[in-house]
């Protein structure tokens, strides 16, 4: 039922109104949320593993690059600002697009033919993709975590005996709360994003379907109840993570 | 801030009497100059007071006094170490010197996780006696798991004041330590900090608005104007004959600015 290709167009016909065909596709997807097929789960441990293996990355560049922007000036600092804001409201179709040329057998990156640079169509161009977009995310937020902790805060640090380093340590901890939301804000920005996987992913069943470009498929093909089942998964992953990252925060306010 | 570039810095060391000697000391915010010293002693184990209106430089006396901020001209001294424009204090100096500012900023912690903060810094990962002992002397054991952001603004100082004193410091510099504070809490922290000379020696530097407090406190007394020292004495003659008129004035209570 998730073969790409066959195009049926969704038939709200005679008879059964719209309000009967939600209704029918939602116990559909009830019933395929507690009895899923080897397609579905296939496509939920993708989408996660694609976002969250970016969401990794990004975190990992993104905290340190955006602690850095908060703590310190330096020449060129406002410009790398600036680049940061316009990358957080980038649309991410366009950096779907930018990956593709990059990636594609004529372009830069795809010419080099090197085992470290992932093809066009695989999960690797996918997270590649969604990195640059939860990257900026991730910086800007942790950069505007790091900037409200209080400035008194770093002198009376040094005053008592911390090195740079352990300054900056210190500021970024007390910004913990601030990080983690920045970290929440990459993960909203990737999961739910179709266009850019849509693009260097090319959806192509059992390789790079993810849960957004499935619900476009299925909505397109007529298969409602899968496409809200697909749906209902996703806000469930996002609902999920989400309060867990919450919990994350309160323990980080309690403790 | 590395100790790297300490080898040029060696000078003869100081008498042991005298914790820092200040020589031609100035700063220029801006093009605009905020402090200037031409000499000033601070001996090893006294309390000096630095009293004087606001702006009188003598917070960025304090940070350079604290390694925080090098002069813009002149030289501090301090052991073997010469602080000037261009030194970066070793961190092994800056350790031996903390502050306690007028507004005490903690981390969002538990209370002992702050009173134990520098000690970490310093590679000491258990230290329960040592921050058990410092909450001891503020008064505040029973606190010790608390939320930090929990206190009362009393409470907060007094933290600070415990997690400066738990580092051992050759020098405490104190910031207004209890300006904005009630009368309790001034008089308990002002207890502290003269037990704390008096049986540890600590070097006291406080910058205060309130000339009864540097009364009550301080070995010597001096009295900062415009960036300028205009006067330093011991308290006895700095309040009952001082010789500058501006400082007399000034302990009259008299507009001097």
């Amino acid at each position: 039922m998730l073969s790409a290709g066959e195009f049926d167009s969704p038939n709200f016909g005679t008879g059964a109104s719209l309000i009967d065909e939600l209704w029918n596709g939602l116990r559909q997807a009830v019933n395929l949320l507690f009895n899923p097929d080897s397609a579905l789960t296939e496509i939920v441990a993708l989408s996660l593993r694609v976002s969250g293996i970016a969401l990794l990355f990004s975190t990992i560049i993104g905290v340190p690059v955006g602690a850095a922007l908060g703590l310190w000036r330096f020449l060129g600092r406002k410009l790398v600002v600036a680049f940061m804001y316009t990358g957080m409201g980038f649309p991410p179709v366009v950096i779907g697009l930018f990956v593709y040329l990059m990636l594609s057998r004529s372009g830069p990156l795809g010419q080099l033919n090197s085992p470290l640079i992932p093809n066009l169509f695989t999960p690797g161009a996918m997270i590649i993709a969604q990195t640059i977009i939860a990257f900026p995310l991730v910086a800007g937020f942790t950069m505007a975590a790091v900037m409200g902790v209080d400035p008194q805060l770093r002198q009376q640090v040094q005053s008592l005996g911390a090195t740079t380093w352990q300054t900056a340590w210190t500021v970024i901890t007390e910004a913990r709360i601030g990080v983690i939301v920045a970290v929440i804000a990459g993960f909203g920005g990737i999961i739910s994003e179709v266009g850019a996987v849509m693009l260097v992913g090319g959806n192509i069943e059992g390789r790079t379907r993810v849960l957004t470009t499935a619900i476009v498929l299925e909505t397109r093909k007529g298969n409602f109840e899968l496409a809200i089942a697909l749906g209902l998964i996703l806000l469930g992953i996002t609902f999920v993570i989400n309060a867990l990252m919450l919990r994350l925060q309160g323990r980080a306010i309690d403790t | 801030m590395t100790a790297a570039n300490s080898g040029n810095q060696r000078a003869p060391a100081l008498p042991n009497h005298v914790s820092y000697r200040i020589e031609g000391l100035s700063k220029v915010y801006a093009g605009r100059p905020v402090l200037q010293i031409d000499h000033l002693e601070i001996r090893h184990g006294e309390i000096l007071a630095l009293v004087g209106p606001s702006g009188a430089g003598k917070s960025t006396l304090l940070r350079m006094l604290n390694f925080l901020e090098p002069p813009s001209a002149g030289r501090i001294r301090f052991g073997e170490f010469e602080y000037h424009p261009t030194s970066d204090a070793p961190l092994a100096v800056r350790r031996q010197v903390t502050t306690v500012s007028q507004r005490p900023v903690l981390l969002n912690r538990p209370v002992q996780a702050n009173v134990h903060f520098g000690l970490r810094l310093r590679g000491q990962r258990t230290a329960s006696a040592q921050v058990d002992a410092a909450l001891q002397q503020v008064g505040l054991a029973h606190l010790a798991r608390q939320q930090a952001r929990t206190l009362s603004g009393g409470e907060a100082q007094r933290v600070a004041l415990a997690r400066a004193m738990v580092l051992q410091p050759a020098v405490l510099l104190l910031d207004e330590p209890t300006a904005n504070l009630d009368p309790y809490n001034v008089g308990l922290i002002e207890q502290i900090v003269r037990t704390l000379n008096q049986e540890q020696g600590t070097t006291l530097v406080l910058v205060t608005h309130n000339i009864f407090q540097a009364h009550r406190l301080a070995h010597r007394v001096g009295f900062m104007l415009d960036g300028r020292l205009v006067e330093v004495a011991d308290t006895q003659t700095f309040f009952e004959a001082p010789t500058d008129p501006r400082t007399a004035a000034f302990v009259r209570g008299d507009m001097v600015y």
